[in-house]
């Protein structure tokens, strides 16, 4: 498939280190768009800050790379204004789940129609390998020299509490798995989280001693196991595993939807 | 002209935004703005608008520049402490160079200080709030009339110079209602933002025409571009140049800078022949021009110098209208703010200030005291 056609080239070459996952997320991305046939015209990406943030940049939507954390106060902005826009949102660990997590509850408790791909790889890497809400328990960080003692966050199951109607994960590994649920995620009338798990090599692989890019990958391939093959698996088996696949679809009233009732409403009463 | 009415200040903002033809509001509840977004939320589903209360005022101000970029006017409205929490979006508003008005009705603070008590204590944060450095318009309207017509200006400001523009309200203006005839809709102008003329392959999101502001089509129209709050260039994309920065950075103060004298709004009352000029705003104006007229009766010789744009602040203004003064008297409700500004004007010998900050109200009779004794000397 013809992925330059979503791309700037002008905006190119990209900032990212060599082996970073992002790209190949830009790609999955750009897949499911395609899949899905949407109007670039019509079609509106929305990031915060930091490494996966960047991305935005290089793609030829109608593109936003807003604050840190705020990049769903944007796209909800965006999307109860003009709701025949499709909005995709890109966001990182740290941005969307520490300075962003309020506005990313939020976002999940109102089912606002965004498809928010939520980019993991357990650390901020723009600033230089601290450690954020994902990074595991004893894992290493420029701010956690000793080991993180805080835990981790499950996004998926924090959008699940929240109220996403849609929630999956993938990882830079699964990139087909990832291209499709990202579709799905698009295809969701309603709030759409797909978590991609991600490789930073330079800051966490290197601070942890998980190896070259190539050999992080391999980490995710021999982590994650499918929903379904979980499902014959034991306790000791699923260990220091994690789960792919589609997690949570429950469709739920969408809130511009439901805000559209307002305006009939209202409008029946006399409107101007 | 409509039937005269009994309308409350924050009212009346929320009536001219929607007049502007402001069609999306995002905020976050705080005394003493709340009844701004109460309205907006009955009304604007009423013409087609769209009402988000967001989970923090932060989330506001996102939200609100979101839709702006979707190509609707927009409004916020908030008191001091929610001022703080927007000052980082303002900040990416003034770069990004998305048009929004931002209603800040001051209560006593800092902190939450007293709720429902007037002051003018964010004088300086409006200026100075958000981080860098940038050109900013700030409105302080003194009456419920000027409610109406300051809003009217600061949605025409925002849109004419793609920038988020600070109402500048404080809780006696927010609060108070007066007998006010406001003009029909069809009296109404308002400015929408310039759209561009080429095609999309030839569009350059971030070059501005002569007047230093570059076109904004909304998202989906056709334009697809990118918006970022790093340095950047005429083609919106990131820029490590100096030379970008510096030229960017030059025009966001100077598509102001330039168009001044239509950004600054006044009144001068009785300043022809005065030998003593008050220099006020907002709430406090009001009880300066009664302490004026009160004055002149007893024979002295004072005008008033009423602000309605505060930023930009209007030195040329107030040097013209103070060259022949003996002494200028600045009642604020605060320890002492925009009287640095006028100081720099006159000069520090010249200057009387007279500071309220306790959350009351400034009196006429205040202010008398202090005419009579500037006049005695």
């Amino acid at each position: 498939m013809e992925l330059e056609k979503y791309l700037r080239r002008t905006a190119l070459p990209h900032i990212w280190c060599p082996g970073c996952g992002n790209g190949i997320i830009a790609a999955a991305i750009c897949r499911a768009i395609d899949k899905k046939a949407l109007d670039p015209l019509k079609t509106v990406i929305v990031s915060g800050i930091g490494c996966s943030s960047r991305m935005v940049g290089y793609m030829n939507f109608n593109t936003v790379h807003t604050a840190h954390g705020r990049a769903l106060t944007f796209a909800t902005g965006v999307k109860l204004a003009s709701p025949e826009l499709n909005v995709i949102v890109v966001m990182g660990d740290g941005d969307g789940t520490a300075i962003g997590g309020n506005h990313f509850i939020h976002a999940a408790r109102r089912n606002i129609d965004l498809t928010t791909v939520v980019i993991n790889n357990n650390i901020y890497g723009m600033t230089g390998g601290q450690y954020s809400p994902t990074t595991p328990t004893g894992a290493k960080a420029t701010t956690a020299p000793y080991g993180n003692i805080e835990r981790d966050f499950d996004i998926t199951k924090l959008a699940i509490a929240a109220g996403a109607s849609y929630v999956a994960r993938a990882t830079a590994f699964h990139t087909v798995l990832a291209t499709d649920l990202i579709a799905k995620g698009i295809e969701n009338k309603g709030f759409s989280v797909i978590e991609v798990i991600s490789q930073c090599p330079i800051y966490y692989g290197r601070k942890n001693k998980l190896g070259s890019a190539s050999k992080m990958l391999e980490g995710q391939r021999d982590n994650a196991v499918m929903v379904k093959a979980a499902e014959r698996m034991t306790p000791e088996q699923l260990q220091g595993k994690y789960l792919i696949g589609e997690l949570y679809n429950n469709p739920a009233p969408e809130y511009t939807a439901e805000y559209q009732k307002i305006i009939d409403l209202a409008s029946g009463k006399g409107g101007k | 002209m409509q039937k005269p009415r009994l309308v409350q200040g924050n009212q009346a903002v929320a009536e001219a935004a929607i007049a502007a033809g402001c069609r999306f509001f995002g905020g976050y509840p705080i005394t003493p703005s709340t009844e701004i977004a109460e309205f907006m939320a009955e009304q604007l589903p009423l013409y087609g608008g769209k009402f988000i209360q967001m989970e923090d005022e932060i989330a506001s101000m996102g939200a609100i520049l979101g839709a702006s970029l979707a190509g609707e006017k927009v409004l916020t409205a908030t008191s001091g402490p929610g001022f703080s929490l927007m000052q980082e979006l303002i900040g990416y508003a003034a770069m990004a160079e998305i048009p929004s008005v931002i209603a800040n009705v001051q209560r006593f603070g800092p902190s939450t200080g007293r709720p429902t008590s007037p002051a003018q204590g964010d004088v300086m944060q409006a200026r100075w709030g958000t981080h860098g450095d940038h050109g900013v318009i700030a409105l302080s309207p003194a009456s419920v009339e000027e409610c109406f017509t300051v809003t009217l200006k600061a949605f025409d400001f925002a849109e004419k110079f793609r920038m988020p523009i600070i109402l500048l309200l404080d809780e006696i203006i927010g609060h108070m209602r007066e007998r006010v005839e406001l003009p029909e809709q069809h009296e109404i102008t308002s400015i929408y933002r310039k759209q561009p003329t080429v095609a999309e392959d030839r569009f350059m999101p971030y070059q501005p025409d002569e007047d230093e502001v570059p076109p904004m089509p909304p998202f989906g129209a056709g334009y697809r571009y990118h918006v970022t709050g790093l340095s950047h260039g005429h083609n919106g994309l990131p820029s490590e140049s100096p030379e970008v920065a510096r030229k960017l950075l030059a025009r966001l103060h100077e598509k102001i800078s330039r168009s001044h004298e239509e950004i600054t709004l006044y009144e001068e009352h009785f300043t022809h022949d005065a030998e003593y000029i008050v220099i006020a705003y907002g709430g406090t104006a009001r009880s300066a021009l009664a302490a004026v007229k009160t004055a002149r009766k007893l024979g002295i010789n004072v005008g008033l110098l009423k602000l309605i744009t505060i930023w930009p602040f209007p030195y040329h203004i107030v040097e013209r209208c103070t060259r022949f003064a003996k002494k200028v008297i600045v009642p604020e409700l605060n320890y002492g703010q925009l009287v640095g500004e006028v100081i720099k004007a006159c000069g520090e010998s010249m200057v009387f200030p007279i500071n309220r900050f306790d959350g009351e109200i400034m009196s006429p009779e205040r202010i008398l005291v202090q005419l009579k004794a500037v006049a005695r000397r």
